[in-house]
């Protein structure tokens, strides 16, 4: 190869026909100083071997933006500079390689232009991004850590249609975690069943139950049946506790035809709130947060399917790009994680995934893998929601780790409580509530968390029995998703 | 019956030690503290009677005590609950809020079914303290 390898070749010699390398192309341009509308990607790249890092990160920027496998004549028709994507930075990721039991891995810098995208759209955004790349033999493995996405694009999206502080107005609940649970057995429930479930839970105590995520319209129950025996359940806690109640119905279906169908008798009866499942397709999903808007209604998303894609550390899509993709589209409700809880959740990861959602601007903090900062430009907040093999006994870490805008879910620490399910939910609101007054007393809930829940159990017995149920369970394993970046002591001079 | 609106409606009513904590948690925050009262106990009821606008510059839970107790002394039938107002960029709502008093008997509610087509029903939630006139609805 000539001696000018690794720079972008010049004029016609760019465009002889033929293959020659990504960074000859113009994918990889070090010099290059991102604009502020620039969308800037981070990925972790493993290169095939023989591959230097530099050419792996320009193959997934052409690949990413205007590339194709051969030179083309007709980029010349083009603004094409404009166009391409630039691979301007590659880092070494700490602890692979070399002297380690893992191959070497990259994080690539990607810039791409805003003209590269259409206003308001996720599918063409990750059409683009995450298109073709990911099946590209050049590299071994590949994963979208994350995006910043810049202020003027970010505008063009709506957002959750409510948000949580219109969310909390609405239901007037306001300086406390929200409860909820997920009505179980998942299947097999007659319509009638169902709704003693959901009854009982609201009325011990909760704020939501919820569908779960295969729960559709199965020969056991027929959507409308259920919709109505919930919604008898909601209104009939209202009445017995004086609080607003709510039942995310789940409007998932084959069809949007069939998504509106059901969402507009989830309006029609009363509901404050419906859900849809990830799987459904981020069309399909901004489709329904529109409605959703239009409607009043709170929009709950349940994250189904997406271990499938971003739960191995060197491949896929990282879920804090998941959540910025959901905020930007629109849902006010989206399961996060619980670091304690039985799902896969490093805490510092989980930070990272709450502060994405929630926050209205993001500092860069690596430790919690963000890569960038990120302005949300006022785009609503949205609900994490923490659900998994969560208990009353876990309160104080609960609160700790997720701070009081989240909704845990206590299904089984609900419905598996052997007073029943009204005492199940009666055990988690009176340890939520002793804890959040106990942190705002000033008290150390991190180290005396155990007591204040005994000492609030004094006063209520299915507490003392949750807490003498559940006490040993613990979800102890190591996380697949961690931190690649440290904090380490300087040395003080 | 006891209603279960607010924060702390699941723990036993709070002691004036234990609501000026809270108050001071409010203060720390930089949030406004303002007392607010009702015979309406609706779910839906949003706008309870105001004991005079949020106290944007008292600074100081016992001042604040004050007022709970002036409330609580002037309608001791009533709802009487605690809410903080944050008024930072992204926010701009209420932050806490937290019944302080409560009528010696609590009533409840009554729900209203409504049939109609389809199997479809209307409901409505009647609070039957209601059906009094405001001011007459709890004895003392």
């Amino acid at each position: 190869m000539a001696s000018n390898e690794g720079t972008m070749a010049e004029g016609a010699e760019r465009y002889k026909s033929g293959v020659i390398p990504y960074k000859r192309m113009g994918y990889w341009e070090p010099d290059y100083d991102p604009k502020d509308t620039d969308l800037i990607c981070l990925f972790r790249i493993t290169p095939q071997k023989g591959v230097d890092p530099e050419e792996a990160a320009a193959a997934v920027a052409g690949e990413s933006s205007t590339a194709t496998w051969t030179v083309v004549w007709t980029d010349r028709l083009t603004a094409a500079e404009l166009y391409r994507a630039k691979a301007y930075r590659v880092d070494p990721v700490p602890n692979t390689g070399e002297g380690t039991n893992v191959d070497a891995q990259y994080f690539a810098y990607i810039a791409y232009d805003l003209d590269l995208f259409e206003p308001g759209s996720i599918a063409n955004l990750t059409a683009s991004i995450i298109g073709n790349v990911f099946g590209f033999k050049a590299v071994k493995a590949l994963r979208l850590e994350d995006m910043r996405v810049p202020v003027a694009y970010m505008k063009t999206f709506q957002g959750p249609p409510t948000g949580i502080v219109v969310e909390r107005e609405r239901l007037d609940k306001f300086g406390r975690p929200l409860l909820g649970a997920t009505t179980k057995p998942k299947l097999g429930l007659s319509g009638r069943n169902y709704g003693r479930v959901v009854y009982e839970a609201l009325t011990g105590g909760l704020d939501f139950v919820k569908d779960d995520e295969n729960i559709n319209s199965q020969p056991f129950m027929d959507w409308r049946d259920r919709f109505l025996y919930c919604m008898e359940a909601v209104n009939k806690a209202s009445a017995s506790t004086g609080e607003v109640k709510g039942h995310y119905l789940n409007v998932t279906a084959a069809t949007m035809e069939e998504m509106y169908e059901r969402a507009e008798f989830a309006k029609e009866l009363g509901s404050v709130i419906i859900m849809i499942d990830l799987i459904v397709g981020y069309t399909a999903i901004q489709s329904m947060a529109r409605w959703a808007r239009k409607n009043n209604m709170i929009l709950h998303l349940h994250r189904a399917g997406h271990g499938t894609y971003t739960r191995q550390k060197n491949h896929g899509i990282h879920f804090r790009v998941m959540a910025k993709w959901m905020r930007m589209a629109g849902v006010d409700h989206i399961h996060a994680g619980t670091v304690v809880g039985k799902l896969e959740g490093d805490p510092n990861m989980v930070a990272g995934i709450y502060d994405t959602l929630r926050e209205p601007y993001n500092e860069q903090n690596l430790q919690h893998g963000m890569f960038f900062n990120q302005d949300w430009a006022s785009l609503n907040k949205t609900m994490p929601v923490a659900s998994g093999g969560i208990h009353a006994g876990q309160m104080h870490q609960l609160l700790h780790y997720l701070g009081e805008d989240v909704v845990l879910q206590f299904g089984g620490g609900t419905i598996g409580h052997p007073m029943g399910i009204q005492a199940g939910a009666t055990a988690n609101r009176v340890a939520l509530e002793a804890m959040v007054l106990a942190r705002n007393e000033g008290r150390d809930i991190w180290n005396e968390g155990p007591q204040i829940l005994r000492d609030a159990a004094k006063d209520c017995r299915p507490l003392e029995t949750a807490l003498d149920t559940w006490k040993d369970i613990t979800f102890n394993y190591e996380s697949t998703d961690t931190p690649d970046f440290v904090p380490t002591e300087t040395p003080s001079a | 019956m006891r209603i279960t609106q607010g924060q702390f409606s699941f723990l036993p009513d709070l002691t004036d030690e234990q609501i000026s904590k809270q108050i001071k948690y409010a203060i720390d925050q930089g949030w406004a503290v303002n007392v607010e009262y009702t015979d309406d106990p609706h779910p839906r009821n949003t706008y309870w009677q105001m004991w005079g606008i949020p106290m944007f510059d008292l600074r100081d839970p016992a001042g604040i005590m004050m007022e709970v107790n002036e409330c609580r002394k002037t309608y001791p039938n009533f709802y009487v609950r605690v809410t903080a107002f944050d008024n930072t960029r992204g926010w701009e709502t209420p932050r806490m809020s937290f019944i302080v008093n409560r009528p010696p008997e609590e009533p409840g509610y009554g729900l209203v079914r409504q049939e109609q087509q389809g199997r479809n029903i209307r409901y409505t939630v009647r609070p039957y303290a209601t059906d009094h006139p405001a001011g007459e609805r709890y004895p003392s």
